[in-house]
């Protein structure tokens, strides 16, 4: 599997309010929270992101509430992969659990700018800057994981048992 | 290899006898929560998996508290949502306006988390109940349906910090500043997927609201739990709410942590976060002058009764500055009644507070209290990011009742010796 498009890059702590403002989450539609995605931090976000396209931010990405409306937001915004140093805990597993790719590599994070195309190959974990032809090998998720993804999501996964 | 507080807790939920840091495990569940934001989505994924059954319909607690009472009719149909559901499956712990109060204060009046617990909750602070001793943490919507169908969760096995608390506090000094301060020490990841541990002989100076402050807020570290080590103050206050035998998990004398921070809690002065982060912090006397036009008293973090009252303390004889409004949210209706009969709401109506029923409300800018463009609050709540409480471009200051008290009455971020 792999992921493909421009880059969209935020700093450190970028929290769940900012993804998707608590104003809106009298919904729990993905399309409606889609149209507000990342509005408190970048308002042209929703304006100009494409099918594919990846978000690499810093620290502590998803920091904040547990909202999964976060999560499935950029997913439906057709955000492919977000790419940050560390996320933080909740979103990590929110992410895992309705099938957004999330990567930790603070390698390809200080060497990725934003407007670059990267390509992520979640098979080989090596994501390449194809602006500047650089390559980051990224760590695999441990089976317990990867089994959860693989079977489509954690309810399904337990569906399957 | 000994293991820390919260590490013993899931591996009796395991049924191992023991586990180490970074290991993955299912773990079994005593109660799974969630309140009118998150329980939809959940709802809505045990529907589309096809789920007909919960784990135990006692053990589920669906808590219309965010958006409540129904602040628009989007709102109204998430509740209406939720109580449908609880109604098919016999759910015993759903609370609507008029018995509803703030998830996390309401659960443990209730007695529905008691020490050596394990409890998930689609809401990240759910690490509340640490503060009583149980293993408590937040998670997303689809982990709680599948807590709902199951009884069961997964988990990477937490690394801890131990934070030994020495001396005791002084003055107007409570649970908050103590949070804050620590947040301000090791930053909003620096306790990033670890426990934070509390234990030391400055423990016995802190109240349960002060511990379930403190464990409220651990969320805003990065923590994955918060917990304290269970005492004859914890006791007490679990006695007459949970009669079910319950387990008292110490951590081994060889337990392994990654850090062990000693907090001196006589050297901690009032203290308050300025926007946007929680660990942006300083002691109240070095704030300069902020001008502030709204004070909120209220939230999981700080609206239960000993807040209101040491809130009530500050403002008895003053008045709200003119242009300041003030709303005191208690956060139960217990604590309602109780703030009420005690004559706290009196003190509150003659400095010119607005009370408010029991809800999140203003805390993540949902209703009762939107902040204008270019307005600050001080708050006693536990989040002050970009836009967190209305306009992007106003300001949350987060500081305990007697800093938000104090605040009201001087119309800028004050503390009760700056009132003349």
């Amino acid at each position: 599997m792999k992921a493909q498009g421009k880059v969209f890059k935020y700093k450190d702590n970028v929290d769940t309010d900012v993804i998707i403002p608590a104003r809106y989450l009298n919904t729990s539609d993905p399309k409606e929270l889609a149209a507000h995605c990342m509005e408190d931090i970048d308002p042209d976000f929703v304006k100009n992101v494409k099918a594919g396209d990846i978000i690499v931010a810093g620290n502590n990405f998803g920091c904040g509430s547990s909202r999964e409306h976060a999560p499935l937001a950029i997913k439906t915004a057709g955000v492919s992969c977000v790419i940050a140093n560390t996320f933080a805990r909740i979103f990590y597993r929110n992410a895992i659990n309705i099938g957004l790719a999330i990567i930790e590599c603070p390698e390809a994070v200080a060497n990725i700018n934003a407007g670059d195309d990267v390509t992520v190959d979640f098979d080989s974990g090596t994501i390449t800057n194809n602006t500047t032809g650089k390559t980051f090998k990224t760590n695999p998720f441990p089976d317990f994981i990867k089994k959860i993804i693989d079977e489509g999501g954690l309810l399904n996964s337990i569906k399957n048992k | 290899m000994g293991m820390t507080m919260s590490q013993k807790i899931l591996a009796a939920h395991a049924g191992k006898s023991s586990v180490k840091a970074g290991e993955l495990i299912n773990v079994k569940l005593d109660l799974v929560l969630g309140n009118d934001i998150t329980s939809p989505v959940a709802i809505n994924e045990f529907r589309k998996a096809g789920f007909d059954k919960v784990f135990n319909r006692e053990r589920i607690a669906l808590i219309m508290d965010h958006f409540t009472p129904n602040k628009d009719i989007k709102a109204a149909e998430q509740c209406k949502h939720c109580r449908n559901f609880a109604k098919e499956y016999n759910i015993l712990h759903f609370y609507d306006t008029g018995e509803v109060g703030v998830e996390h204060a309401l659960i443990p009046e209730k007695g529905l988390v008691a020490p050596g617990e394990l409890v998930i909750g689609a809401d990240s602070h759910t690490c509340t109940y640490g503060a009583l001793g149980a293993f408590s943490t937040g998670v997303g919507s689809t982990d709680m349906a599948a807590g709902m169908y199951s009884g069961m969760a997964w988990f990477k096995v937490p690394s801890a910090i131990k934070f030994v608390l020495t001396g005791k506090p002084c003055g107007w000094v409570s649970g908050k500043d103590v949070i804050l301060h620590i947040i301000g020490k090791i930053g909003v990841d620096g306790a990033l997927y670890k426990s934070m541990e509390f234990t030391g002989p400055g423990l016995k100076y802190l109240s349960i609201d002060d511990r379930l402050c403190m464990a409220n807020m651990a969320i805003e570290a990065g923590a994955k739990n918060g917990i304290f080590e269970v005492d004859d103050v914890t006791l007490e206050y679990v006695k007459d709410k949970v009669n079910r035998e319950f387990n008292i998990y110490k951590a081994d004398d060889d337990a392994e942590y990654d850090e062990v921070i000693e907090i001196d809690l006589s050297s901690i002065k009032p203290t308050v976060a300025f926007p946007h982060l929680p660990e942006n912090t300083k002691p109240v006397e070095e704030a300069g002058d902020v001008e502030i036009q709204q004070v909120v008293i209220g939230s999981c973090t700080n609206g239960r009764l000993e807040d209101l009252r040491i809130a009530a303390k500050v403002l008895k004889g003053h008045k709200v500055k003119k242009g300041v409004r003030c709303i005191v949210i208690p956060a139960t209706q217990k604590i309602y009644r109780e703030a009420m009969e005690e004559g706290l709401f009196t003190i509150f109506l003659d400095a010119g507070c607005a009370i408010s029923a029991p809800t999140c409300g203003p805390c993540l800018g949902g209703h009762m209290g939107i902040l204008a463009e270019g307005e600050r609050a001080v708050a006693t709540t536990n989040r002050n990011f970009v836009g967190r409480m209305g306009h992007t471009k106003s300001e949350v200051y987060l500081a305990s009742p007697a800093v938000a008290a104090a605040s009201a009455i001087m119309g800028k971020i004050a503390q009760p010796e700056d009132i003349k």
